[in-house]
Formats: structure tokens, C-alpha cells, sequence
């Protein structure tokens, strides 16, 4: 046994240890998920319903009320403030939803005409979305590119980039700190994101025991799912336990039997592949909403215009922030995490526990994520949002210096001010670009990033 | 209780797959990529993107230059080179990963520049572009009547998938054998060095900047030319099918057969593509029979959710591959170009 154990300290970890982590956190996501779906699905009545929206002239997507939606044989609904309408169906099938152009409000139209009629397939038990275009003005192409820059307009859109790089910033911080630490540029992250937002869900919906589906009928806060803020918290352990999983079972293995890092790079990558589909497997393809605080009104301050949720969010996150800041600047956890980021040899030399500091960092950057995940998730749930983001994630944590913790903040800022203030002059669909021109050219002319040190990284 | 799987589908689509259009489009890709990888050692996690620029260079040259299909493979190519060329620029003077992060951002900006409403009139936005590839087939000599299909053995092929086919595996040859003499020519040793040791390539008076960006650009062009078979396979370009998941399958495929050798894409492919298709085929069978409904009741499987398991078991192939055997079947690990640099 003895000698077993010095064995694998050496670093052998055999195909059967690995197979076991993998394992382990593919029942740990399953376990979590699988369960609720088929709770859900148990319940019997499966709809088709949505949301329409459309972009006014700010690029802001805002409910269309009073449309009518119909399929034939089954009902009609007519779209509420929200622009929300759900049509129940009698069985799973394929169905065809039809909206009526006619109840259209002035100025509104399909995106293409031919589109008015959607086929829909509806499993047991789910809720199906269909999505219909909606653009505003004539034909939408030149409509929502411009539209005049007005003071009001950049405070506006000052005000959501500061909103988007804050809640950017949570979800950069770990990669960039992982990054530091280890070395390992995790493509996996994302999940990460994704997974805050979906464990926020499911507390939010089914609450602490719920999860498990067969607690799911005790009362109160154990099976009628839990208050959002609540919720929030709980995904953000939840977040925690599976960057400390990941780290313990996957990563920790490999440093130690000296997987290459570009090897461990292209395992992230399979790895967030696994988890999207899982996500997407338990949790279905269509976007979902909080039940709390869901179709808050924005309020006024000053010239810009936010609600309340969003503001709060921004003031948590804010905070939070600040404080890994402190954290990482005053205490001595802190400390020797930027010494192992600094120079990993130094600090192991010099007495510090780098694995645990590893441990920590993967833990803490993964809670984060998932705040921030639960954060853009007052928007809408969906199995894929943090994929969509990672290009976002890339642009803060290369723009700021990778592996700074500091540099993913202001990155992310900077980033999240950059693409929405471009609206002001280009496109809103093509804003996510901007990012992706700002990476290149900070890795033309300052490749190690605005709070880098410059030493040669080529 | 499963005795009513009919196993001759399973095994006739693991067949045809293995060696069908879609195989022919994941080898080229990995050619492309196994220049990159294999052999200069650059991450380039966005060969997609050259995919679509590829595809779209044809589909453009139809849809909105009006010049005709063959014109846009010229167009297409021409595409590639630019693309490669705005990517090594920037990144090939830093670290390695850094050309993975922008070659992956670039992929995606690519597939929301085309579909830009905005671009409708040239790459017709979300919608793409229909129905370009006539001049292709007509040259088909399979053609018969209807697109009737050919079946021999386990193999089952229509008409226009069999022309696909015979012109894409010679594509497939041609460019295996350009590799092959490449890579045995003094600059072929040269990306070898600059692989193992970009230090001592530079040392002997290498142009190590250089060599990478002409690397990238060969392979960029292969990896185009995959794009134009999809095109050409699919009648249509889309922008949702270059999505970075395609990259991550090319990059099996290229893993599966082994880095650094020239055979490696062709037989990656058609492991890749048998077993994913053979996989799929006996889920479905599975779905149809008795135990359909405690499948459904136990893990939730149905016929919407079938094609999801089968990305969740090809990411985690993904990973046990890489951990476990990183040199793919025929790969030998001294040629991986996997330390950290």
C-alpha cells in the first residue's frame, strides 16, 4: 500500500483513475440535471410560446404587445407587455405556428416575409420556443446601423458597456488567474459561465432538495425553488465545487504524470464540448427565464435608463470585485497567489503550497464565473451563453495581460465600453467584432496586454 | 428483447461514412491543419474559418460577383491567403497559444461577419447561398436519371455523392502527395526544426517568421479547398456550419490518425466519420425498438436528442485521445509538437 501511494505520487496516474474523474463529474452534471428534466417532463403539458422583440433604433430589443399567434386546431395567443405568448398543445408532434402579420404594430414587420408560418417540433412535456424576426422600419438592413449620436445615447450605452465588461470582468478573472498559475489556457471557462447560470436556474426553479428530483414535492425552500439572490449564491458554490472537481480530478493528474500543456489545452477543449451537450441534453435547447424579477421595468437616472436588477447586479459585482482585489492584494493567500503567477519555481522554493494555491485559484475563478454567469442570466438562461461569450472572455483576458488578475479587469471593461459604444457607428450585430479587432491590434503593438510587463513572450 | 435492430443499416452507414463526402472534407481540413499542427507546430483552432472562407469564396463568386463557379475557386483560394495573412501578421512572432486565441476569435467573427444582414446582398446573410454547383455536376459521369443510388456490398451511394467523391479523394491524393514532398524538401526539414526549436531554427540563420506564415498560408488554401467540397456537398453555404465545433472535429480527426504523418487525416476521417455515423445509426435503431420507452424514461433519449449524446461522446473521445494516446494509431510521440513554448 505504502509503496502504491509513493508510486502515484511519482506521478502515474493510470487510465483507471482518470476514467474514475471523468466519470465522477459527468454523474455529478448528470445527476444534477438529469433528474429535474425528467421531473419536467413527467408533468405532462407541453406548449409552444416565445417572445417577440424587436430592435428599435438604439439597438435595444424591446417586447411587441397585441400580435396574434395561432395553430390551427390547437389555439391562439396574443403577446403580452412583455411581448411573452405561449400556446399550449395537446401531444408532442410537429406543429405549425402561424403569426398574423396584420396585428403587427406600425413600422414593425417580419424579417422575411415568407416566415410568417414556423414548424415547431414539441417534445412531451417541454416548453418549445419559436422564434420569429422581427425587424423595425423597411427591411431593418441600414435601420438600427447610426441612428445619431446624441448625448443621451453614449450615456445610455456607456452605462450597459460598464454593465456588460463588470459582469465580463467576473467571468475573466479565472481564466486569466488560471492562466497565470498554471499556465493553461482553459477553453473550458465558459462552461464554467454556463454552468452558473444553469445550477442559478434550477435552484431558482426547484430549490435546495428539488434538484434531486424525487425531494421536488416537499414545501417551501426545499422543493419550490428558492429566491433568486438565494439561488445566485448557490450556483456560485456550486461553481466553486466543480472548478475545485475539475482541478482535483482532471488537471492536478495531469501536471503531476507531465501532460503538455498545449495537450492539456486541447483536453479543455473536448472537455467544454462534453459539458455544452450535457447542458444541452438536460436543459434543451431554448432560452429560459428567472422566476423572479423577470420582467422588471427599467428606471430612469439621469439620461441613462437600467432596471433595478441590472443595477443591483452591477453594484454586487462591483463589490465583489473590489474585494478579490483586496483579497488578492493585502492577504497571504493573495499574495502567494500572484508569487506562483509571478514565478512558479520561486514561490514553490520559497515555502509556498502551490498546488493548494492552484486549488484555491481554480475554486475561487470558477465561483466567479459562475456569479457572473447567473449575472448576464437576468437577461435570459440558455445552454450555449457562455460559448457565445468566450470570444468576449478571450478579448479581456488578452487586451488586459494574461495571467494578471488586474489586467482582466480593465480588459474586460474596456472591452465591454468598446463594443457598446461602437454601436453607436456600426451595426449592433456585427459589435462583437470589435473585440476581436481590439485583440489584434493590442497584440500588434503591445502584445503583452495593457497591465503586462513587457519581457519576451514570443 | 433487441432482436429487432437491423444491424445491415448500422453496419452499411458505418461504411458508406467512412469513405463518403463528409470524410472527404474532414480529411482535406486536416491536411490543411496537420501542416499547421503536424508539422510548424502552430494551434491553429480556427481552420473553419478557412473553410468558410473557402466556401464562400465560391458561393460569393456565383451569388453576388455573378463571374461563375469556377472563377469563385480562384476567389475562394484568394480569400484563404488574405485570411492567413491578417492571422500570422499579428500572432506568429508570439506564443503559440496566442495564435490559438485569435485564430478561434477569428473564425467566429468570420461566421457573424456573413451572416451581417447587412451582407445580405453578397453572402445572403443568415439564409446563405442555394444551389451554385450546377456547372459541377454536369460534368458528373455517375449521372443518371433521378440521382438514382449505386449500392455494392455494405456501400450505398447516390449519383452526385459518388462524383463528389471521386473528384475529393483525388483532391484528397493530390494534396497528400504535395505534403509528402514538401515536407521531405530542405523546407519541410526546416518547419521541422522551427517545430522542435524555434530558437535553434533562428540560430542557423532561419527565417522562423517567415516559414510559419508560409505554412499557414498552405495549409489555410487546403483547408479552403475542404470548404469548397462542403459547399459543393451540400449545395449550400450557411454561415451556422462553420461553427467552431468543426474545428474541434478536425482536430480529432487529425489526432485520431496520428500528427505529423502524411497518411493520418485520410484514415482519421474515415475512423472518425464510420464510427460517429455507425454510433448514431444504432442509437437510432435503438430508439426503435422495445426499449424505447425506458430509454426515454431512464436517461431521456429520444430521436431529438440523439445527435447531442453523439457530440458528448466525441468531446469525450476528445479527451481521453489526447490524454491517453496523443500520438493518434500511427503517430510516434517524438513527432508531436506538444511542448511548451
Amino acid at each position: 500500500m505504502v509503496h502504491c501511494r509513493i508510486v502515484k505520487q511519482q506521478g502515474r496516474v493510470g487510465l483507471r483513475d482518470w476514467l474514475r474523474g471523468v466519470v465522477a463529474l459527468t454523474v455529478v452534471l448528470m445527476s444534477l440535471f438529469g433528474l429535474v428534466s425528467e421531473l419536467s417532463a413527467d408533468s405532462g403539458d407541453q406548449s409552444i410560446g416565445g417572445r417577440l422583440q424587436v430592435e428599435n433604433e438604439d439597438g435595444e430589443r424591446v417586447p411587441v404587445e397585441g400580435v396574434t399567434l395561432s395553430i390551427e386546431g390547437e389555439g391562439e395567443s396574443i403577446t403580452d407587455a412583455d411581448g411573452a405568448w405561449s400556446i399550449p398543445v395537446s401531444e408532442a408532434g410537429s406543429f405549425e405556428v402561424t403569426l398574423d402579420p396584420a396585428t403587427l404594430p406600425e413600422g414593425v414587420t417580419l424579417r422575411s416575409a415568407d416566415r410568417a408560418s414556423l414548424e415547431v417540433l414539441v417534445e412531451a412535456g417541454r416548453a418549445k420556443s419559436a422564434l420569429f424576426a422581427l425587424t423595425s422600419g423597411d427591411g431593418g438592413v441600414e435601420a438600427s446601423s447610426g441612428g445619431g449620436i446624441s448625448g443621451r445615447r453614449v450615456a445610455q450605452l456607456t452605462a450597459e458597456g460598464l454593465k456588460q465588461g463588470l459582469y465580463l470582468a467576473m467571468a475573466s478573472i479565472g481564466l486569466s488567474l488560471i492562466f497565470g498559475t498554471t499556465g493553461l489556457v482553459n477553453f473550458a471557462h465558459a462552461e464554467l459561465v454556463t454552468w452558473g447560470q444553469l445550477t442559478t436556474f434550477f435552484f431558482n426553479t426547484y430549490g435546495l432538495a428539488g434538484v434531486i428530483g424525487f425531494l421536488a414535492p416537499l414545501p417551501g425552500p426545499f422543493g419550490a425553488g428558492v429566491h433568486l439572490v438565494l439561488a445566485a449564491l448557490l450556483g456560485m458554490v456550486s461553481g466553486g465545487a466543480l472548478g475545485y472537481l475539475l482541478d482535483r480530478f482532471l488537471f492536478r493528474r495531469m501536471r503531476r504524470s507531465g501532460v503538455s500543456l498545449i495537450a492539456q489545452m486541447v483536453i479543455t477543449i473536448g472537455l467544454s464540448i462534453l459539458m455544452r451537450y450535457l447542458f444541452v441534453y438536460n436543459f434543451g435547447a431554448g432560452p429560459r427565464f428567472f422566476k423572479d424579477y423577470s420582467g422588471q421595468q427599467a428606471i430612469s437616472l439621469g439620461p441613462i435608463e437600467l432596471t433595478p436588477k441590472d443595477l443591483a447586479a452591477m453594484a454586487i459585482s462591483a463589490v465583489a470585485l473590489l474585494v478579490v482585489g483586496g483579497l488578492l492584494q493585502f492577504t497571504r493567500l493573495g499574495k502567494a497567489m500572484r508569487a506562483v503567477a509571478d514565478n512558479r519555481d520561486l514561490a514553490e522554493s520559497s515555502g509556498i503550497d502551490v498546488q493548494r494555491v492552484i486549488s484555491v485559484v481554480w475554486m475561487a475563478g470558477a465561483a466567479l464565473a459562475a456569479l457572473g454567469g447567473s449575472f448576464f442570466g437576468l437577461d435570459q438562461v440558455k445552454w450555449d451563453f457562455g460559448f457565445r461569450t468566450l470570444l468576449l472572455i478571450f478579448a479581456s483576458v488578452t487586451l488586459g495581460g494574461l495571467g494578471t488578475a488586474y489586467g482582466a479587469l480593465v480588459g474586460a471593461l474596456v472591452v465591454g465600453l468598446a463594443i457598446n459604444l461602437s454601436t453607436l457607428v456600426i451595426d449592433v450585430e456585427l459589435k462583437n467584432m470589435v473585440a476581436l479587432i481590439v485583440m489584434v491590434l493590442i497584440l500588434m503593438f503591445r502584445p503583452q496586454g495593457i497591465l503586462g510587463r513587457s519581457e519576451r513572450i514570443g | 428483447m433487441i432482436g429487432a435492430i437491423d444491424w445491415g443499416i448500422i453496419v452499411s452507414q458505418t461504411f458508406s461514412q467512412a469513405f463518403g463526402t463528409q470524410a472527404v472534407v474532414f480529411a482535406l481540413a486536416a491536411i490543411g491543419l496537420n501542416i499547421h499542427f503536424g508539422y510548424t507546430g502552430l494551434l491553429n483552432f480556427g481552420q473553419v474559418g478557412f473553410m468558410a472562407a473557402g466556401a464562400y469564396g465560391i458561393g460569393m463568386a456565383v451569388f453576388w460577383l455573378d463571374i461563375g463557379f469556377w472563377p469563385g475557386i480562384l476567389l475562394g483560394i484568394g480569400y484563404c491567403l488574405i485570411l492567413a495573412l491578417l492571422l500570422g501578421i499579428p500572432t506568429l512572432r508570439l506564443r503559440a497559444d496566442y495564435l490559438g486565441i485569435t485564430t478561434i476569435a477569428a473564425s467566429e467573427t468570420i461566421r457573424l461577419l456573413v451572416r451581417w444582414r447587412g451582407n445580405r446582398g453578397r453572402t445572403g446573410a443568415a439564409e446563405g447561398i442555394n444551389d451554385f454547383a450546377d456547372p459541377f455536376y454536369a460534368l458528373n459521369i455517375f449521372n443518371r436519371p433521378g440521382n438514382r443510388s449505386y449500392k455494392f456490398l455494405f456501400f450505398e451511394y447516390r449519383a452526385d455523392d459518388l462524383w463528389v467523391m471521386l473528384t475529393g479523394w483525388t483532391v484528397v491524393g493530390l494534396c497528400l502527395l504535395l505534403t509528402w514532398q514538401l515536407m521531405r524538401s530542405p523546407w519541410g526539414r526546416v518547419l521541422k526544426a522551427i517545430r522542435e526549436d524555434e530558437d535553434a531554427a533562428r540560430a542557423l540563420g532561419k527565417n522562423a517568421y517567415s516559414y510559419k506564415l508560409q505554412a499557414l498560408l498552405i495549409g489555410g488554401v487546403i483547408g479552403g479547398i475542404a470548404g469548397m467540397f462542403q459547399a459543393i456537398d451540400k449545395q449550400s453555404v450557411q454561415p451556422d456550419t462553420f461553427n467552431p465545433v468543426i474545428t474541434f472535429m478536425i482536430w480529432t480527426v487529425l489526432i485520431i490518425g496520428g500528427v505529423a504523418r502524411i497518411w493520418s487525416p485520410v484514415i482519421g476521417a474515415m475512423i472518425f466519420w464510420g464510427l460517429i455515423s455507425g454510433l448514431e445509426a444504432l442509437m437510432r435503431e435503438l430508439l426503435g425498438t422495445s426499449i424505447e420507452d425506458e430509454l426515454e424514461r431512464f436517461i431521456n433519449l429520444s430521436v431529438f436528442n440523439v445527435s447531442q449524446v453523439k457530440f458528448m461522446l466525441f468531446g469525450l473521445a476528445l479527451m481521453l485521445l489526447m490524454r491517453f494516446r496523443p500520438q493518434g494509431i500511427f503517430g510516434s510521440r517524438e513527432e508531436l509538437a506538444l511542448d511548451d513554448r
